[in-house]
């Protein structure tokens, strides 16, 4: 059975009676191989309660069904440029074009391209049910491969994301085997937040591909706190700031590989925050 | 067998849409695939299906504007939408036309199966942008794959899509050859009208389902198989083994065939098939395998050659003793005593893995029965072959079976061996009805041959002075479960594996070792690209022992017309592999002064590299006999049919051999109309493969055409000197002043329906390889060189490749642009082979997993024709199918141990290989540390 509600309460209480959401697609029918659909499935394209982004004082919300090219195609403040450049790297212009920033989400890969960047900007997810909304922290979200905490009656409905003017700046990097169409090795997030002094207010960073769920680097972040702000901020970095990662061995590269490449690649993401900024 | 027979009918709805500005109304299940809505409902075939996973981007099409993968989208989200495919955008977009025409001038579309979805995202980026920059096409088309063309000529196509067009789609009498001919099959490429595999299907077609070995090797029982197919209505059949009439057992070396259609009792690799389901297209489609009634229990599996030749190691085969399929062996001189006697001895391991074909049309096709006959309507590059093996496993003469071959979605090589046809043909012959069958993506990588993962091991010797005197070779090769061209690369790689060069002392000795793993067969080059990654990095480390430029040390080393090759022969004419490297020689030095400085200019982690290396690979097959036989007829109106039975799969063969056959009769090239590989109206032409259509099919067609231009002068009693003019139902022939017009329409037809019939075979002269593998294996080789520019990211192990420069001997270069795209599509796949491609059997079926080149990774190729003409191709042409790809990855690999100052012994040289060679050298204190 197929449904294509037009109205949040209408999926909500469609899909407490059972069902599998159904959005942008690009991780639904690559699931079912060469199987046809079965079961309900809640097709939530139709939902203009959660497409778009809109942008308030001290919050930007972005709906759950909006695809990665609105994202590129949207103004955003800076400390959104990790985002952006993420939403770049999804797939190519066609998946870009259907899959969600939902989809992303609850798909749970460990190689999700929007999840390092929405944990730097500490975003949350609205979940909607019948039952009524709760909010959750992308970090709790998350947790384990291809896990969430989404119970099967919820859809995600916005992704919010506190933020105050125009604070911060923003990088992300991936690496990839090759250029288009490819699943990360390792990727890379952060966000720093300059304070009037030259100095870092406020450091977040986090690390894609390199265990179950992305992480972010707490140790690490505190380490940046209050350094100034500007190049060599890579220098301190260590390796015992990536300890949490626990990168696994698969076709794309062995674990230990992974774990040089992450090193690298966060030295590298916070020398190009520091000199987006200048 | 086991049969029923009723249907059921599926849960749909109606929706409406608009198609290329079409409102349509389809009844369809809404989360159907609207790839399958397109093609299926509506019949739009130009849409393609290449993975069903959003993996390469075949299927796009416009949703609203915005370019998607059809795939992905469900039907019932584009209720009220408006699509454009393929077949739609010549009226929604004014500068298609001219797009389409820079495609074809340009030679952007090889087997065109990737060319829909490449137009319809390049046409989304030139709606929106005027005049894009390169990187904005590359991201246009980034997700959209191609395995033929190595995107640089689709790039620029896209790139001047506005630009005045002018191709070149006729040529004058005697002069089609050397010119830069828009491919004759080009246009249905570009419209979406191609036929592929999958692009026909008959009315009533039943669907096949196969039932394939989840494991690399298990012992198997079938449950109920009868109570099966009544439990489920709309399923027709189940076969097995047992309903095979002839022989459950096909290869494409008769002597060697020991595959099975469906495994017997044990299955031998993951992904071999063990029974077929049969029924309804939908009922096909909604089988979930593991409901199907067998039980499996593992058994340990040879994985690795090791493994197999371990004396204890249980046989594949029980009549392959230690695993050994086969041996290949050319010995010449004393090569202990001249490594004994060398100034100077290197030596090294290499080793690589399976690589996968990837082409992006899956294997598809369809079976009837036509009272005792079978038609079979399917991709294939090797025609007769096809009809031989399923004469054999159906019981039936070869003449009671009919292969029509399909435009093919690309093949490279494993689609010399059978796929869909077997199952189609079996099904087909007992139910009497079509049937018809599409791979997987996941099926085509899991059960297609793939190359052929080696383990070589080398020593080489030179003089003080830079003279080459010894190569000591040996390999082995995991064949897989089965034998498919596992003796053809253990033959060809022993006669190739010193490279171009005048080895006087040599031993090369190959093994092809059976494993539990998934067959390996032909790809584009039969071995020789492996042993071609060994040989070319060892002869870069004499070059450097010897303290010579690498370059000159290939120069100094080249083989002539009059130096033995390691088989012995003299080729005595055609040996162009000097002028290769000489027309290298100016970009060498300007490219290794610009790493230099670069080098010396940039921070640490970038540094640069350039790497150099060359390639031969004799034309045909190797010892044995490869005939084409080529017919031509005058018809009545006056214009010429020609047979050529050549597969086309991309390469372009359909062009090529009618260029050579245009200029032998002397006739403008739109006289002629093709027919295709058709076994029933066409001749055999052999297989396409071992770059041998231009040099073998296009020599018949030369030798038909000359036999034809005699054939009317005598009809029309003209000399050989005189001129023909071919006109509307009559021909003229020309002689000084005089004119003679012959009518066409009162002459008496021939057994094959034509006024004038000529019709020639053309056998390459080889002759048998003695016990030490001494003789002519080949009448022409193919030569060629290539130089890589890289840039090495030291601290992350990434390898972007700046630029290749190939320069190759084509003998005579009949259509260059045809020639330019089998070298960049050559540099791609060699690309892939050297920095991301390796199938692990079991892991990565799928093209997310497995990565080919994308649009942003082959980097500008300048191709170098060298003409030094072959004595015996015509117009003096030789093949460059496989010579394409073979030195791409050794010069790539060359680059890099230029760059990093050190070896990578095992492609491909992903990011952690790179970076753990950096560190090891690095601990060892090596020269860039």
């Amino acid at each position: 059975m197929y449904l294509r509600p037009r109205t949040l309460s209408e999926a909500s209480e469609a899909l407490a009676r059972g069902g599998r959401v159904l959005a942008g697609g690009t991780d639904f029918f690559p699931a079912l191989g060469d199987r046809p659909s079965t079961g309900i499935v809640i097709d939530v394209t139709a939902l203009t309660e959660i497409q778009g982004i809109s942008i308030a004082a001290d919050h930007i919300r972005i709906g759950g069904a909006t695809t990665w090219s609105e994202i590129v195609a949207t103004p955003l403040p800076r400390r959104f440029d990790a985002l952006r450049a993420a939403a770049r790297e999804v797939g190519g212009v066609q998946i870009q074009n259907r899959g969600t920033i939902a989809g992303n989400l609850c798909n749970a890969s460990p190689a999700a391209d929007g999840v390092p960047p929405l944990l730097v900007l500490d975003a949350e997810v609205e979940l909607v049910s019948a039952a009524g909304r709760r909010r959750v922290r992308v970090s709790d979200f998350i947790v384990g491969n291809r896990k969430t905490v989404r119970r099967p009656d919820e859809i995600l409905a916005t992704v919010v994301i506190p933020c105050r003017g125009n604070e911060g700046v923003s990088a992300f990097l991936k690496l990839g085997a090759r250029r288009y169409l490819v699943i990360s090795i390792a990727m890379v997030a952060a966000l720093l937040v300059p304070d009037e002094h030259g100095r870092i207010a406020e450091a977040r960073v986090a690390v894609g591909a390199c265990s179950v769920t992305a992480q972010r680097l707490t140790e690490l972040e505190t380490v940046l706190a209050g350094a100034p702000f500007g190049p060599g901020l890579g220098s301190l970095v260590k390796p015992e700031h990536l300890s949490r990662l626990s990168p696994i061995d698969d076709v794309r590269a062995p674990a230990a590989y992974r774990t040089d490449a992450a090193l690298l690649l966060v030295r590298r993401v916070l020398e190009l925050c520091a000199g987006s900024h200048a | 067998m086991t049969t029923s027979a009723t249907a059921v009918t599926p849960v749909e709805v109606e929706l409406t849409f608009s198609v290329n500005g079409r409102r349509v109304k389809v009844a369809t299940s809404p989360v159907q695939r609207l790839s399958r809505v397109l093609r299926d409902e509506l019949g739009l075939m130009g849409t393609k299906v290449g993975c069903d996973a959003g993996d390469c981007g075949a299927c796009t099409v416009l949703l609203d504007g915005a370019p998607v993968c059809s795939c992905l989208v469900a039907a019932g989200q584009v209720e009220n939408c408006e699509i454009t495919t393929v077949e739609g955008l010549a009226s929604r977009a004014p500068l298609y036309d001219n797009l389409q025409r820079s495609f074809l001038e340009h030679g952007a579309a090889q087997c065109g199966i990737c060319t829909p979805g490449m137009l319809v995202a390049a046409t989304a980026l030139l709606e929106r942008t005027q005049s894009p920059s390169e990187t904005e096409v590359m991201d246009a088309i980034g997700g959209v794959l191609c395995r033929c063309t190595g995107y640089r000529k689709i790039i620029t196509a896209v790139l001047e899509a506005r630009a005045k067009r002018s191709p070149e789609c006729s040529a004058a009498a005697g002069k089609a050859v050397g010119k830069r001919l828009v491919r004759l099959d080009g246009k249905r490429k570009a419209d979406g009208t191609e036929i592929f595999g999958a692009d026909e299907i008959p009315a009533g077609a039943l669907a096949v389902r196969v039932i394939r070995s989840p494991h690399h090797r298990a012992r198997f029982d079938f449950g109920d198989l009868a109570a099966f197919v009544t439990a489920h209505s709309g399923i027709h059949a189940v076969f097995t083994a047992g309903d095979i009439p002839g022989k459950n057992c096909f290869g494409v070396i008769p002597r060697f065939a020991d595959q099975p259609v469906f495994a017997e009792k044990e299955s031998r690799f993951r992904g071999e098939a063990v029974a077929a389901v049969v029924g309804e297209e939908k009922v096909i489609e909604a089988l979930d395998p593991a409901n199907f009634p067998v039980s499996w229990e593992q058994l340990p599996p040879l994985t690795t050659i090791d493994a197999a030749l371990a004396p204890d190691a249980p046989l594949v085969h029980a009549n392959r003793e230690g695993n050994v399929l086969v041996r290949g062996r050319v010995v010449r001189g004393d090569v202990e005593r001249a490594l004994a006697e060398a100034d100077i001895v290197v030596d090294g391991e290499y080793e690589t893995g399976f690589v996968e074909h990837a082409y992006i049309e899956p294997e598809a096709g369809f079976a009837r029965r036509v009272g005792d006959q079978i038609e079979i309507q399917a991709c294939t590059q090797s025609p007769y072959m096809d009809r031989a093996d399923i004469a054999a496993i159906l019981g039936i003469t070869p003449e009671a079976v009919r292969i029509i071959p399909t435009a093919v979605g690309g093949g490279f090589g494993a689609k010399l061996d059978l796929s869909v046809q077997p199952f189609i043909a079996l099904a087909a012959w007992h139910l009497r009805r079509p049937v018809r069958m599409v791979y997987s993506r996941v099926e085509s990588i899991m059960s297609t041959t793939k190359r052929h993962p080696a383990r070589m091991r080398a020593r080489a010797g030179a003089m003080k002075d830079g003279k080459l005197v010894a190569m000591d070779f040996a390999a082995d090769f995991n064949t897989g479960a089965y034998s498919s061209w596992g003796p053809t690369v253990a033959a060809r790689v022993p006669v190739h594996a010193s490279g171009p060069y005048y080895v006087p002392h040599y031993r090369a000795l190959t093994r092809a070792v059976h494993t539990h793993q998934t067959p390996a067969g032909a790809f584009r080059g039969f071995g020789v690209p492996q042993g071609a990654i060994a040989q070319e990095q060892l002869y870069d480390d004499l070059a450097d022992r010897c303290g010579i430029d690498r370059l000159e040390f290939r120069v100094m080393n080249a083989l002539d017309d009059q130096t033995p090759t390691v088989t012995g022969q003299v080729l005595g004419e055609g040996v162009g592999i000097r002028a290769c490297f000489e027309a290298l020689r100016p970009k060498w030095s300007t490219a290794r002064a610009e790493a230099a400085t670069f080098n010396a200019a940039a921070k640490e982690p970038l540094r640069r590299g350039v790497g150099i290396a060359g390639m031969w690979y004799g034309c045909g097959n190797t010892s044995l006999p490869n005939p084409s036989t080529v017919r031509m007829g005058l018809k009545r109106d006056g214009r010429i049919a020609l047979h050529q039975g050549a597969v086309d799969i991309g390469q372009g063969s359909n062009t090529i051999v009618t260029q050579i056959c245009a200029d032998a009769l002397v006739a403008p090239i739109d006289r002629f109309d093709l027919l295709s590989g058709d076994t029933a109206i066409t001749p055999d032409c052999g297989k396409t493969s071992a770059s041998r259509q231009t040099f073998v099919t296009g020599k018949a067609a030369h030798m038909a055409g000359t036999a034809l231009r005699s054939a009317i002068l005598r009809l029309a009693k003209g000399c050989e000197c005189a001129t023909i003019e071919f006109g509307d139902g009559c021909i003229t022939i020309v002689e000084e002043e005089k004119r003679h017009t012959v009518k066409l329409g009162d002459l008496p037809l021939d057994k094959h329906g034509y006024v004038l019939t000529s019709e020639a075979t053309f056998d390459p002269l080889t002759s048998p390889l003695d016990e030490n593998g001494q003789g002519t294996p080949y009448a022409a080789f193919g030569f060629g060189a290539h130089m890589a520019e890289i840039e090495v990211d030291l601290e992350l192990g990434t390898v972007k490749v700046l630029k290749v420069t190939a320069a190759h001997d084509v003998g005579r270069a009949i259509n260059p642009t045809l020639i330019e795209g089998q070298i960049e599509g050559g540099v791609a796949q060699g690309l892939g082979m050297a920095l991301m491609e390796e199938f692990f059997p079991g892991t990565g079926e799928n093209l997310h997993d497995y990565l080919i080149p994308s649009s942003g990774d082959v980097p500008p190729v300048e191709s170098i024709l060298i003409e030094d003409a072959s004595p015996v191709g015509p117009f003096g042409a030789k093949g460059i199918g496989e010579q394409a790809v073979i030195p791409t990855a050794p010069a790539i690999l060359n680059a890099i141990h230029d760059a990093i100052g050190a070896r990578i012994h095992k492609v491909p040289a992903t990011p952690d290989r790179v970076r753990a060679t950096v560190l090891a050298a690095t601990r060892r204190g090596g020269p860039h540390a």
